[in-house]
């Protein structure tokens, strides 16, 4: 049906939205790569000198940044193994017949519209104080000692929190998946006498499976750049020990001023998203009708 | 659901559903609460559930002190013209590879795609001093440049798989009929498609109201939005608890609102189709 008149359109419709994406992504990109040879610090503007890979060697060798790649790498294998290993029975509860379905839905999925900085600032003050936070009335209340969250186990608090804000997600996505099981065929594995348990693995896992993928691909993008749950609760600490690599990043470029350092970070954290990136994108074209 | 549940079948998983609901659905809950409280019972141990003695004191400290409409009205401005200009952009686009398909349609809709996996912190520092250079930190016109640009390949997405649903038979009735292009746009294709746009339209709304790593870095008072103001508690002074909880109930209460409404498109828009 495209005529030649529609195909001219087509084009003049599409290239104001295709050149900003280009230009959106091309020049901050190029800029980046371009500090990211320099020596070059904001504090001392005057002075910056061309060298080479200089800023990767000293970034990519800084004990900082192998302790920020494994808190990021903790960080999101621990959220991901919890939004999944609870979205997944939640998503099931959830999707049998229970009473006043739609109100428990709406408090499930709530989390996920609360801004980060709210969530951090409440789970921190509210929630985990180690004296008046309810967490620790709760220990309290069973006669354990009441935890001192981000002195004793910040990463670990901080993995709650986000974790926090991401179940609604996972859980939503599988249970939409979930929705679209056949039921006819659940049903005929019932009559020939399947169980519960055997029915779930043999039909209902395999139907998750690219859910699941998808949940996985779309959270570690998210993940791997977590800041502002970070920025207001922990500022990276105590020592490094909250410091992802964006929040790493973030403290050599705005608090450091160095320009080409942050640059070479920044870069680093490009390549690292473009490998889960390469995977999503596959998945997604897959099934893409154009 | 055609399938016979016994009684007692539904009333464990109505209880185990509403368990954990409630648990997840605590924090927000307990935020409420505190924010009717004064700063004494926010902080008192053991902490008091329903019975305290209720005050609206919190909200209007909020406002009086930190002029908290002035960063709510930042937020709706930036949020809200963010996503406009996205809309205004992308309509477009998605019209033309949802009906005047090329060849190159699916790499450019992938290559759309793609540009946002790009993480915001790796351009933090080239954004950072373009800003700089041309005035923009701090100001509301920079921010709704950034959010409108970061969530573009989610709007053209969104609009895309919405656009291919309404069919096209439809559209070469219309045609045969003598309408023209423009008549076709206005007359045929926006109805059909208003659904999907007021969807699109609110789940963007959402995510740019929440965005919070280009505000956080790019804002401090003029333009700061509410993601902004609520991370100014971050370095308190004396009991704030329940000011906090009064200014962040009002930060999410609207957000949470719309968002109910949108849970089926959030699926939609945020796996980009592969989940329907």
């Amino acid at each position: 049906m495209a005529t030649q008149q529609t195909q001219v359109l087509g084009r003049a419709l599409l290239t104001p939205a295709v050149a900003l994406l280009f230009i959106w992504m091309i020049v901050p990109l190029a800029m980046t790569i371009y500090f990211s040879t320099l020596h070059y610090s904001l504090l001392d503007s005057e002075n910056w000198s061309f060298v080479g890979l200089e800023n990767f060697r000293y970034f990519l060798t800084d004990p900082a940044f192998l302790t920020a790649l494994r808190n990021t790498l903790v960080l999101v294998g621990s959220v991901l193994a919890i939004t999944i290993l609870l979205g997944t029975p939640l998503a099931l509860l959830l999707d049998q017949q229970v009473i006043g379905r739609s109100i428990v839905r709406l408090m499930v999925i709530a989390p996920f519209f609360v801004m980060p900085t709210v969530s951090a600032l409440v789970w921190k003050n509210l929630l985990m104080h180690p004296v008046s936070g309810l967490f620790a009335w709760v220990a309290t209340l069973v006669g354990a000692t009441p935890i001192d969250w981000f002195n004793d186990v910040p990463l670990f608090a901080v993995i709650l929190i986000v974790a926090w804000q991401w179940l609604p997600f996972a859980t939503l996505i599988l249970l939409t998946a979930l929705q679209s099981q056949d039921e006819e065929q659940k049903e005929a594995a019932e009559m020939d006498g399947a169980s519960a348990l055997s029915s779930f693995i043999y039909l209902t896992l395999p139907h998750l499976a690219r859910p699941i993928t998808v949940v996985i691909l779309i959270e570690t993008i998210f993940l791997l750049t977590v800041f502002a749950e970070i920025f207001v609760t922990t500022g990276g600490g105590p020592g490094l020990a909250t410091t992802n690599i964006a929040f790493l990043i973030y403290q050599q470029a705005l608090v450091q001023y160095d320009v080409g350092n942050a640059s070479a970070g920044g870069l680093v954290a490009v390549v690292i998203a473009n490998i889960v990136a390469f995977f999503l994108v596959r998945i997604v074209g897959r099934n893409l009708e154009t | 659901m055609a399938r016979k549940v016994t009684a007692r079948r539904v009333w464990v998983s109505t209880a185990a559903a509403w368990l954990f609901g409630f648990l997840i659905f605590l924090p927000i809950l307990w935020m409420v609460l505190t924010s009717f409280k004064t700063e004494l019972e926010a902080f008192s141990m053991p902490p008091k559930f329903l019975l305290f003695h209720w005050t609206m004191e919190n909200y209007a400290t909020v406002q009086e002190r930190s002029d908290y409409l002035h960063h709510a009205l930042n937020s709706i401005l930036i949020a809200g013209g963010s996503t406009l200009i996205a809309m205004i952009i992308a309509i477009p686009a998605a019209w033309s590879m949802a009906f005047a398909p090329t060849k190159r349609t699916k790499d450019v809709l992938l290559w759309m795609l793609s540009t946002k996996m790009m993480p915001s912190v790796g351009v933090l520092v080239p954004i950072y001093l373009i800003f700089r250079d041309f005035g923009l930190l701090d100001t509301r016109a920079g921010l709704v440049m950034i959010l409108c640009l970061g969530n573009l390949p989610i709007v053209i997405w969104m609009l895309f798989t919405y656009f291919k649903e309404i069919p096209k038979d439809i559209l070469e009735a219309a045609r045969m009929d003598g309408a023209t292009i423009g008549r076709e746009l206005v007359y045929v294709l926006t109805p059909m498609a208003v659904p999907g746009l007021a969807s699109t339209l609110l789940l963007n709304f959402i995510l740019a109201w929440n965005e919070a790593f280009w505000t956080l870095n790019l804002s401090t008072l003029d333009a700061a939005p509410l993601t902004t103001f609520i991370a100014s508690y971050s370095s308190p002074e004396g009991l704030f608890w329940a000011k906090l909880s009064a200014a962040s109930t009002l930060a999410i209460a609207p957000i949470i609102i719309l968002g109910w409404f949108t849970q089926r498109q959030l699926v939609r828009g945020l796996t980009f189709g592969a989940v329907k």
